[in-house]
């Protein structure tokens, strides 16, 4: 697709306008055009983002050093009050306590089946494209929908899972009552949405591994478990730092399956009667959108940035480090 | 890419790691999994209520589902639901091709002062969580007096990072200079330039990224639960709330909403699954 400039022009037999000849206005018109339309066309993502991400959230901090109720706006300037009010808040520490245990629980196993997954995938395989778009398909459905699917499938008398459990002889279990297993039933739905996305991700990056490498090693006589872990992880170690923290990001705002986890606490999100499931994105809706303690939810929101970013932070240092010694 | 040069690919990769009987039973049972829960939503949406007290559930489709969705359409007003994801989605995806392929042209192929710090500027704002932002957020749109109406959901998103960065990609690779500058000298102003050579060439990630911004609204729950009155004419999502909540919970009722409500998104899916997957593939961090 090179064209010189000169045989494009050739090409269509169309003679160009001698410059001179031109009318200055049109010359002015082309200059500005040069300079100005590329700031035109890329201002619309900059107003946009200005206004509804940058604004916010740099006004959220305003607003979380304030007495503020979401409908009758600032009441009075409290500096740090709702910070501290938010150290010695129960609630505070058990939706947080919470977030960090629901992340651990479904981050961790579902990079590792993504790892796998993928390596499945990287496999000469009949029929290639129908086994990506298979394990693709539960990351296009709504997380609305997959949590009214999921609360079903862990109902306490009449759910799929304790059926199941039922038949090997295991009693019943009550997921939405019990904190670890109510954990381990959110967490299945981020595990079930979000594993086969990682293992594409992860196919991307290992489909540019050079495939030579691994034949001098298989060659050595390694065994294709000791490939895998000595040159494929190591080899797509920025994609997996990229989906680390993508997850990171995404575990950290968790709020929708626990949300719709217990159908009846919608109104309330209070997530379980005890809270044993309730987030910090919860909290912060149930404070911000059900009470309307608008400088308290936006505390929350900040405490929450800063954990995310924390959070962020340990994760690339030690899958740096990990990933480093293989 | 031809397919004979496809099938010698694939020949050469298969003398390294082929795939045994062992790895398609493996991917047999991810799959399974897969497809599971969206069958069995399909399946509870088709029986009645009485029919979950059965200790282990048939697998076999029950003959109420016309009855479950006409419960559905009497609760909330569904259609009308329907019809709200369809503007939001569809607005957005169009205005994130059109204003995220122009940002792109730009970024890729235009020469401005600033481009390279702006275009980082575009990539850091992916790291800031707008979520978090949500109160101002609502206030701002109660001022403008936009709480509950379809706009307040669309604005905000009517162009996103993802959507720049992704169209950048896409003209760095399919947009060559040469031709660029060979419309520019003809007399072609940048809008142009953009509409007759840049477009037609990138048309083709173009549509894979308004698949995936029509799927994104279509199935966002958090900011229309909060700037949209359930009650009144929210999306698909926040109507599917409204079957949830409840002092009873009705299963058949609630599921029936939810495979009404991921019809769409899985039949576009099931029609451009190629594509969706190679756009994801692509969209990939290379190791």
């Amino acid at each position: 697709m090179t064209v010189a400039p000169e045989r494009a022009r050739a090409g269509r037999g169309v003679d160009p306008v001698p410059p001179a000849r031109r009318p200055p206005w049109r010359d002015r018109l082309d200059r500005w055009d040069t300079r100005y339309t590329p700031y035109l066309v890329v201002a619309p993502f900059f107003v946009v983002f200005g206004v509804f991400g940058l604004y916010p959230l740099l006004y959220t901090a305003w607003v979380s050093l304030h007495d503020w109720q979401l409908v009758d706006g600032a009441e009075r300037f409290v500096g740090l009050a709702n910070y501290a009010e938010l150290l010695s808040d129960e609630n505070f520490w058990n939706a947080l306590v919470n977030t960090i245990s629901l992340f651990l629980l479904s981050t961790v196993p579902q990079l590792l089946a993504a790892l796998g997954l993928a390596a499945l995938l990287d496999r000469g395989l009949r029929g290639r494209s129908f086994w990506r778009a298979g394990v693709l398909l539960p990351n296009v459905i709504s997380v609305a929908a997959v949590a009214l699917v999921f609360a079903q499938l862990f109902g306490r008398d009449f759910g799929v899972v304790n059926s199941l459990l039922g038949l090997v002889g295991i009693d019943p279990v009550d997921w939405r009552a019990e904190t670890w297993a109510s954990h381990l039933a959110i967490s299945s739905m981020v595990v079930w949405r979000w594993t086969g996305y990682n293992a594409l991700i992860y196919l991307a990056a290992m489909q540019s591994v050079p495939k030579d490498t691994y034949e001098s090693a298989m060659l050595d006589g390694a065994s294709r478990w000791r490939v895998f872990w000595s040159i494929t992880v190591p080899s797509i170690r920025p994609t997996i730092l990229f989906t680390v923290v993508v997850s990171t990001i995404g575990g950290m705002q968790l709020f929708v399956e626990p949300q719709l986890f217990d159908p009846g606490g919608t109104a309330t999100g209070t997530g379980g009667n005890d809270r044993q499931f309730q987030t910090l994105v919860m909290y912060l809706y149930e404070k911000g959108f059900r009470l309307f303690d608008a400088g308290y939810s936006s505390a929350i929101a900040w405490m929450l940035f800063l954990l995310v970013l924390v959070v962020a932070l340990v994760n690339f240092a030690l899958t740096r480090r990990i990933a480093s010694k293989g | 890419m031809t397919t004979a040069v496809a099938r010698r690919r694939s020949a050469s990769r298969f003398s390294v790691a082929n795939a045994g009987p062992f790895t398609y039973a493996l991917l047999v049972v991810v799959l399974v999994a897969s497809v599971f829960p969206l069958y069995y939503s399909f399946l509870i949406a088709s029986k009645d209520n009485s029919a979950l007290g059965e200790a282990v559930p048939s697998l076999v489709p029950g003959g109420n589902l016309v009855a479950n969705l006409a419960r559905v359409f009497d609760t909330v007003d569904f259609w009308l639901a329907m019809q709200n994801s369809l503007v939001v989605a569809g607005t957005v995806a169009i205005s994130n091709v059109v204003l995220g392929t122009l940002a792109g042209f730009a970024f890729a192929r235009l020469r401005f002062r600033g481009r390279d710090s702006l275009f980082l500027v575009v990539v850091g704002t992916a790291m800031v969580p707008t979520q978090l932002g949500v109160v101002p957020l609502y206030m701002l749109m109660s001022d403008l007096d936009w709480y509950g109406t379809l706009q307040a959901v669309v604005v905000p998103a009517l162009i996103g990072s993802f959507s720049v960065f992704w169209m950048r990609q896409a003209c760095e690779e399919s947009v060559p200079y040469e031709l660029v500058e060979a419309a520019r000298v003809d007399g072609c102003g940048v809008l142009r330039t953009f509409w007759h050579v840049a477009f037609p060439a990138v048309r083709p990630q173009a549509a894979v990224m308004g698949m995936f911004t029509f799927m994104t609204a279509w199935n966002d729950f958090f900011w229309p639960l909060i700037v949209l009155d359930p009650n009144d004419s929210p999306t698909v999502q926040v109507a599917l709330s409204a079957l949830a909540s409840g002092y009873y919970t009705d299963y058949s009722l609630m599921l029936s909403g939810a495979s009404l409500a991921v019809l769409p998104v899985v039949a576009i899916f099931v029609l451009l699954a190629r594509q969706v997957v190679g756009g994801i593939m692509q969209g990939a961090v290379k190791g």
